[in-house]
Formats: C-alpha cells, sequence, structure tokens
C-alpha cells in the first residue's frame, strides 16, 4: 500500500487533509477505526438507520456532506473505515482492517510518501465521588449516544464541568428528550469574562465561532436551560444507579466553598473537563511534544518527524473550524502542493485567528489546581483496576516514589485495559503534586503506546519478518 | 564508610539496602527517577532453569535462597508495603523438537547434579500441571524452584528499605565524572548537582554501566541488549507454572549477534500474561518493532494456542545490561582504586539482584564471601579484550 498520502482519522481535520491532497492531485488512503467518516464532530446514525434529518443535530451538516461526497466519490481517494493503526515503526504504518474485537482481521502495511495524523482527542472527565455509579456519562460519551444512537441518557441530567463543549452536548442531550436541569461551568465568572470579552474584535476574524456560540447560547436561553458558572458537581450519589448530586460553589482554584452547596435530584450526569490529545502514533511516529504535550509542528503542520503531518485536535483543541483549516494545510503540503495556492492561504488565514481564539478559550476554561480537593480516599481514580484517590495516596507516601512506572506499578492506576486513556492525565496530575520535590522525574508519561489498539496474539503472529535483521 | 551508588535499578538498590543495614553511609546518584530503566522494563523471573552449571547458577542459588528470606525481612524493615509478589511457582521448560528434547535432557541432568531440582516429565504430566502447553510437545522439564517477584514493586522495597536504614537516594542527578585524589583513588563524583564525596564508588548503572565506567576513568565492558515483551488484557485464564520454551536456554547463553527469540509466559498476580521476549545488541533504540512482537506472538502461540486469542494491549522494551561472556562483573575495576562494578547481569538481573549485593558487600568490607567471587572479577581471563 503506497498511496501518496495517508491520512488517519476521518474527523475534520482528516477530511479536510484528505480533500486538499487529492485536489493537488496526490493519491490518497484516508483510514479511520469507526464504520463511518466524521469522526466525533460529524458523528451520525448510518443511513439506514437515520430516522430524522441530521440537520437538526448537526447544525454545520451540509459542510460534512459536501466534503463527505467530495472524497467519497473521489477516485484518487481510497476511503477505509473499520482500519484499526496498531503501530507505527521503521517499516511502516500497520493496520487491521475489520471489527475492533474481531480476530483474522486484514492486515495491511502503508508505506506513504506523506503521512498526515489527524487523531483528534477524547473527552476527558476529571473524577468525582461517585462517578463510577451507572447513569455518568462523560460529555462527548453522552452526546455520542444522542446523536449516534439518538439514545438519551437519562430524563433528568445535569452536565457539569468545564469548556464550551458543554453547551452542544446540552443543546444534544435536549433534542435527544431529555431534560437537562442544569449547565455547570466550574470556572469562575471573572476568568471567563477575562478571556472571552478580551480584544473584542478578533472574533470579528471569526465569524463562524461567534455565529455556533450564539446560536448554543440562544437554543440554551430559548430550551431555558440553567448556566452556572463557578460552580461545580463535586459528589454523585446513588446505590446502584445515580439518583442525585451535590453541586458546589468553587473558588477560583476550584476548591468548593463551605457556603452554596445543594442537592439537585437526577437520573444521569454528563462530566466534561476538556480532551486529551490522542497522542500514541505521533509518538510512535518520533514527533516531538511541546510542552502543554500536543503534537508540535511548524507552519506547514509538518511534525519534527518526517514524512509525518499533524493536523486537528492532536496539534490543540481549537475546534472544528481550526480542525478544518489544519488538515488543508497538512495535506496540501503533504501533496506537495503549490505554496502560492489560493486556498492554502485561505486555510492559512483561517488557522492564525482561530488559533489566536482558541488560546482564549484553554485560558477561561483551563482546569483549576485544586479539584482534588472534592475527592474522598474512596474515590475510584482509575476504573479499569479500581484503585482510589487513598490507594495513591498511600503508595506516593510509602514509597516517596517520584517516577509514573513504579508509582504506576505500585499503585496500579493506568495499567488495565484502557492504558490510562480514561485517567492518565488525572491520576499523573494527583501524583505530582504529592511525589517528594513536588514533581515527577524521568519524564515518562501515560501517552506512549507502542501498541496504539489491541490485537489477538494469533493476528500479531502472522505477522513475522525474517528472525535475523539484515546488518 | 561513605559509598556512593550509581543507579537506582534493582542492582543499586539491592546494595544500598545491604550496605545500610551494615552501617555503611549510602547514597544513591540517580539521573532519573528510581526504577525507570532497566528494572521496570522486564519480568521478573527468579530463575535457576535456564542456568548451566558454573557460577552464574551458583550465585543463582544464593541468591534465590535470599529472596525468598526477602518478604519477611522486608516485611520487618518497611511495615506494610505493597506487596512484592514474590512466588515461588515453578518453571516448565517445553521441548518441541527431538533435538531440543535432548538438550534439554542434558541440561537437567547436570544442573541435578549441582543441586537443582529438575524432574524430566512425560508428555502426560506436562499437560496436567499444564493443559494449554501444546500437544505436540515432546518432553519437559519442570523446576519447582523457579520464582518471580514483581521487579518494579521489589526495587522501591529495597530502596524504602535501604532509606529506612539511613540511605539516601536522589534522583534527576546526573553523575558526569570523577575526583581524585593525587594517588589516582576515586574520591568522589561530579554531578549535575554539584560534588559529592566518598570512599568508595559503586557503578550500577545497569546498560549504561560500560559508558559511566568510562566516563569515570576506568575499565567495563556493559552494554545494551534490546529485548521486547507483550502484555495481555486481564484474563481469567492463568498459567499456574512459567512457562519456556527449550531454546530458551540457548538463547540467554548465544552471543548476540543476531537477533534471538524466546518465549516465555506468564500470569501476573494482575492477571495479565506476560509474553517475552526478544533479545538483540542494536544500542539504545526503544522504536516499535513490529516483526519483533510477531515474531515472539508466532512462538508463543505454538507453545500454546490457546492463548491465540487473547489481545496484547501493550508492547514495552527495555535494555539488558550485555556483558560478554554472559557473567555480571562483580567488584573492583582492575586500574582505578575506590571504583567498584556491579553491572552487566544480562537478563538475570532482577534473579541475582540480592547476592550481588552480598558479594559486593562482603568485598567492600574486606570480609569473606559467601561464595566465591573471583569468577566475578573484572580481571577474570574471559573479559580479556579479544583482538
Ligand atoms: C525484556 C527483558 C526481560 C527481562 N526479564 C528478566 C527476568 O525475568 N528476570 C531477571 O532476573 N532479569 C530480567 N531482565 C534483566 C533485568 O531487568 C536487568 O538485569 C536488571 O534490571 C538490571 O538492573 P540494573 O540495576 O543493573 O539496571 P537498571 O535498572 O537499568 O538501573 C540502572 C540505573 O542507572 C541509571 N544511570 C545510568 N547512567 C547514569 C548516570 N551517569 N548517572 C546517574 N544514574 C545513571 C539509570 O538511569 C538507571 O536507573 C530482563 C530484561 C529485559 C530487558
Amino acid at each position: 500500500m503506497t498511496p501518496d498520502v495517508l491520512v488517519i482519522g476521518a474527523g475534520p481535520a482528516g477530511l479536510a487533509a484528505a480533500r486538499a491532497a487529492s485536489r493537488v492531485g496526490a493519491t490518497v488512503a484516508l483510514l479511520d477505526a469507526s464504520d463511518y467518516v466524521g469522526g466525533q464532530y460529524w458523528r451520525h446514525l448510518p443511513a439506514s438507520r437515520a430516522a430524522l434529518d441530521q440537520s437538526v443535530l448537526h447544525h454545520d451538516w451540509s459542510s460534512f456532506l459536501a466534503l463527505r461526497d467530495e472524497i467519497e466519490g473521489d477516485p484518487r481517494c481510497d476511503v477505509v473505515t473499520s482500519a484499526h493503526v496498531v503501530a507505527i515503526d521503521g517499516d511502516g504504518v500497520h493496520v487491521l482492517i475489520g471489527a475492533s474485537d474481531g480476530r483474522d482481521r486484514e492486515r495491511r502495511v502503508y508505506r506513504a510518501a506523506a503521512v498526515v495524523l489527524a487523531t483528534g482527542a477524547f473527552d476527558r472527565a476529571l473524577p468525582v465521588p461517585g462517578w463510577d455509579l451507572p447513569g455518568v456519562f462523560t460529555a462527548g460519551g453522552a452526546q455520542a449516544l444522542a446523536k449516534g444512537e439518538r439514545v438519551a441518557v437519562g430524563e433528568r441530567v445535569v452536565v457539569a464541568g468545564t469548556g464550551p463543549f458543554l453547551l452542544p452536548v446540552a443543546a444534544s442531550l435536549g433534542q435527544a428528550g431529555s431534560r437537562v436541569v442544569g449547565v455547570f461551568e466550574a470556572s469562575p465568572a471573572s476568568r471567563l469574562l477575562r478571556h472571552w470579552l478580551a480584544r473584542p474584535w478578533e472574533f470579528g476574524a471569526t465569524p463562524d465561532k461567534v455565529g455556533e456560540l450564539a446560536r448554543y447560547a440562544w437554543g440554551q436561553l430559548r430550551e431555558r436551560v440553567p448556566y452556572h458558572v463557578g460552580q461545580a458537581v463535586t459528589a454523585i450519589h446513588g446505590d446502584d444507579h445515580v439518583t442525585s448530586v451535590t453541586v458546589s460553589t468553587l473558588d477560583s482554584s476550584w476548591r468548593p466553598l463551605a457556603r452554596g452547596s445543594r442537592t439537585i435530584e437526577v437520573d444521569a450526569v454528563c462530566l466534561g473537563h476538556g480532551f486529551t490529545p490522542r497522542l500514541e502514533l505521533a509518538i510512535a511516529a518520533g514527533s516531538r511534544l511541546s510542552a502543554q504535550r500536543f503534537v508540535e509542528v511548524d507552519a506547514d503542520q509538518r511534525t519534527s518527524a518526517t514524512p509525518y503531518f499533524a493536523a486537528g485536535e492532536i496539534t490543540g483543541i481549537g475546534g472544528v473550524d481550526l480542525a478544518l483549516a489544519e488538515g488543508a494545510i497538512a495535506g496540501h503540503v503533504a501533496a506537495r502542493g503549490r505554496a502560492d495556492d489560493l486556498e492554502l492561504r485561505h486555510a492559512r488565514h483561517a488557522r492564525h485567528a482561530l488559533v489566536r481564539f482558541a488560546t482564549r478559550i484553554d485560558a477561561a476554561h483551563a482546569i483549576g489546581s485544586n479539584w482534588s480537593t472534592w475527592l474522598t480516599p474512596a474515590t475510584i481514580v482509575c476504573r479499569c483496576e479500581d484503585v482510589t484517590f487513598g490507594d495513591l495516596l498511600r503508595v506516593s507516601r510509602q514509597s516517596r516514589a517520584t517516577g509514573l512506572r513504579s508509582l504506576k506499578l505500585l499503585s496500579r492506576a493506568g495499567l488495565g485495559p484502557c492504558q490510562g486513556r480514561v485517567c492518565g492525565r488525572s491520576v499523573e496530575a494527583l501524583l505530582e503534586v504529592r511525589a517528594p520535590g513536588g514533581h515527577l522525574t524521568g519524564g515518562s508519561t501515560m501517552d506512549r503506546r507502542p501498541i496504539s489498539t489491541p490485537v489477538r496474539l494469533g493476528e500479531l503472529a502472522t505477522w513475522t519478518t525474517p528472525e535475523v535483521r539484515k546488518p | 564508610m561513605k559509598v556512593l551508588i550509581i543507579g537506582a535499578g534493582i542492582i543499586g538498590a539491592a546494595c544500598a539496602r545491604t550496605m545500610s543495614r551494615r552501617g555503611i553511609d549510602v547514597t544513591i546518584l540517580e539521573r532519573g527517577s528510581a526504577v525507570g530503566a532497566t528494572s521496570s522494563a522486564g519480568e521478573g523471573n527468579l530463575l535457576l532453569s535456564d542456568k548451566a552449571p558454573g557460577p552464574e547458577l551458583a550465585l543463582a542459588t544464593y541468591s534465590l535462597d535470599l529472596w525468598r528470606r526477602l518478604p519477611a525481612a522486608l516485611a520487618d524493615e518497611i511495615g506494610n508495603f505493597t506487596s512484592i509478589e514474590f512466588e515461588a511457582k515453578g518453571g516448565l521448560v517445553v521441548a518441541t523438537s527431538a533435538e531440543e528434547s535432548a538438550g534439554l535432557a542434558q541440561l537437567a541432568e547436570a544442573q541435578r547434579g549441582a543441586g537443582v531440582e529438575a524432574r524430566l516429565l512425560s508428555v502426560d504430566e506436562t499437560l496436567e500441571l499444564e493443559p494449554d502447553v501444546t500437544p505436540s510437545m515432546i518432553a519437559a522439564v519442570h523446576y519447582p524452584q523457579d520464582a518471580q517477584v514483581q521487579p518494579t514493586i521489589a526495587t522501591e522495597a529495597l530502596l524504602a528499605s535501604a532509606r529506612a536504614a539511613g540511605a539516601r537516594v536522589l534522583v534527576d542527578t546526573l553523575v558526569t565524572g570523577s575526583r581524585r585524589d593525587a594517588s589516582g583513588r576515586v574520591v568522589g563524583l561530579t554531578t549535575n548537582r554539584g560534588d559529592f564525596d566518598a570512599d568508595h564508588v559503586v557503578v550500577a548503572a545497569g546498560p549504561w554501566s560500560g559508558e559511566v565506567a568510562t566516563r569515570l576513568g576506568g575499565t567495563l565492558d556493559v552494554g545494551p541488549r534490546k529485548g521486547w515483551l507483550l502484555v495481555t488484557t486481564p484474563m481469567a485464564h492463568r498459567i499456574a507454572h512459567k512457562v519456556y520454551d527449550a531454546n530458551y536456554v540457548g538463547a540467554v547463553q548465544s552471543d548476540g549477534g543476531e537477533r534471538q527469540f524466546a518465549t516465555v509466559l506468564e500470569s501476573t498476580a494482575a492477571g495479565t500474561v506476560l509474553i517475552g521476549s526478544s533479545r538483540e545488541n542494536v544500542g539504545f533504540d526503544a522504536d516499535a518493532d513490529v516483526a519483533a512482537w510477531g515474531a515472539i506472538a508466532a512462538r508463543a502461540v505454538r507453545l500454546m494456542p490457546a492463548l491465540r486469542d487473547a489481545a496484547i494491549m501493550r508492547a514495552y522494551c527495555g535494555f539488558r545490561p550485555f556483558s560478554r561472556d554472559h557473567l555480571p562483573v562483580i567488584g573492583a575495576d582492575r586500574d582505578v582504586a575506590g571504583l567498584w562494578y556491579a553491572a552487566g547481569h544480562e537478563g538475570a538481573g532482577i534473579g541475582l539482584a540480592p547476592g550481588t549485593a552480598e558479594l559486593l558487600t562482603a568485598l567492600l568490607l574486606g570480609a569473606p564471601t559467601d561464595i566465591p567471587a573471583e569468577p566475578f572479577s573484572s580481571l577474570r581471563p574471559s573479559l580479556a579484550r579479544a583482538a
């Protein structure tokens, strides 16, 4: 398999990259692990089950359809769904095609002249006492159920966390039939105002963004969903299912204040605290990461590892429009398109404005340093291995270890089937502040996963090549 | 007496514990985090089965005896620390060809002569002990003494014990050179965090020991020998013993010029199955290597076909500290006074750690050793450089 450009991930960034690469004449392979293109953002029902007009659920559905139709009808572009990238090594990109838990799936090795990584991000939820009860969802998970399966997660629902993403999630839940009794944004009003309203002229450059947000704000008002800032769900209650939540008012570091906490009866909770980029393939490719732990790219979306490019959420959380712009740049340059191309210039211009906007959103919704004050020793932090906050405190105190590998093995946090994808960042943060010296040493993180998706031993057993490597 | 130990892997940790408990003032200097390198990148097999009679088997037997007593000793020293998961589950070495089977029987015979329990099993007896071993096997040997620990936790426990006895463990501290007196004796080390004084310096820097020795003006030929391991998701199915294919012994003893594979299968306390491993001398290259994983998987499925559907969720590699004659160096540098080594344990450093610590501590103190130390000397003939 030797396309000119291999694009991994068919969300907005990957779709835009594939289109741009093909438009300048390159052959393209576009891989995605799910059954349909569109990614997290344009998640939808399969055509056979689409009952409603999708545009009700997706306000920019028409741009998705245009993008998808162009790519799927493009003879130069091979769209491969159910394609699981297992690993990247010096030999190429190793892919299994078939069901995610299948056996004897088809194996392919792609050796492309250029590769665009557009693997996106998954949504993050900070641990909260009781978050392991049935009825608790990540905001993204709940939205996926609403958009993709048209399933409402509950009748009375609260959405809590931080970031502009909470609003579209609440809107999707409403459309799926839930009653959203409150959206709780942890960031305090002062910080939101400072970053959202600073330099208002920058909004002028991003009309789509403003329109999008205005639409959500209006939708919230119309549905009369109470939107609260500086508040968080700090405990979730119930025996075998969620029955209520405690909502607390927070100080600016997210420490609950003594006053102002109340209980709300609900049957579902959606938590969303930003996103974690899916970095393992970029790391396997040898791409350098920034201090904020995103893939570092240059003005052409090139990573430090030739011939790998990166676009979308793995380079920074910036939303759909930024992902589209970055994808367009990456695809165009990866396919060796002309530097003076008009579309390329448009994309660069859009990226410039959108990056500044994203930086401000990031600052407005930064995770408070004292969120862990709402944990109790019994709060589960790693759900795969049932590791509690108390376990982390104990191993850290007993061992005085500063290395993540030791702390993981001592506590078993991050060692289960999700390999730290769900809990990794939170576990690292909890351990970091408790390590002697106040930081972890040795530079290892949970992001490095040479095997990026589980593969059966029997499948791997057919991947042999000569046992003696030539010099 | 003041001793500086370079490296907080299992060898440095074991030395620190033993020395500090004999009243020596110990400081470990570690450039990264404790147990951040080889000692957390392998398995925790404590094996007699893979060793032919000779000094390594003597050290392994001695060490195994110390390991057996460690859980109770550590409980006294550091209380209710996380379990080091010591388990004497026994090993099963399985031959799948006539040639392997003959070699295995011969080895077992010799090992019995050296006091190792090694029982030759028929196919039926083998399948009774471990029903999922391939029925196309020819013979097997059961080694009831083979044991395992969780090596990362064990190393942290040894460090905690050393700390409780007064040792210091300084992380983020890179050793950059030695300080000498007028006679050329090492009297301290320079690091990125300033200078340290010492009466003796011990290099326990794993596969970097050769490099570190050079930096300090000493002579030691120890470098990396890479190995990959695969880990399954937690499984209900347990493998009761450690199961190896018989060519494991050959691979362990090989010269490492070319890539070697030998299967080791074991269930861990957490329910995952560890599947090892490869051996190749390619420097410190940790990049993914699908062909190596494939070869490991192919052999594992051959040895235990029932594992075919197991899901592999993780692969990791480490660098065994490789010494050209497959024996660690435990003792003084051949020229430089005050400079000592505990390095080059290759694929057996976890198993050999407690014995290594005892030997080196006795040598430092000028005390008699429990087993002969000469075979591990830096002056032994098998280390003399071939032209
Ligand atoms: C795949 C694999 C499987 C294995 N399986 C087994 C097994 O089943 N049983 C067994 O007994 N053994 C096994 N081993 C071997 C065992 O892991 C090693 O022999 C042992 O861990 C070596 O320990 P060490 O302390 O010498 O080295 P390390 O653990 O590497 O420690 C050396 C330390 O020195 C530090 N250092 C280096 N340079 C400097 C410097 N200049 N300044 C300061 N610090 C420095 C390093 O950062 C490191 O922390 C396996 C190894 C591998 C790779």
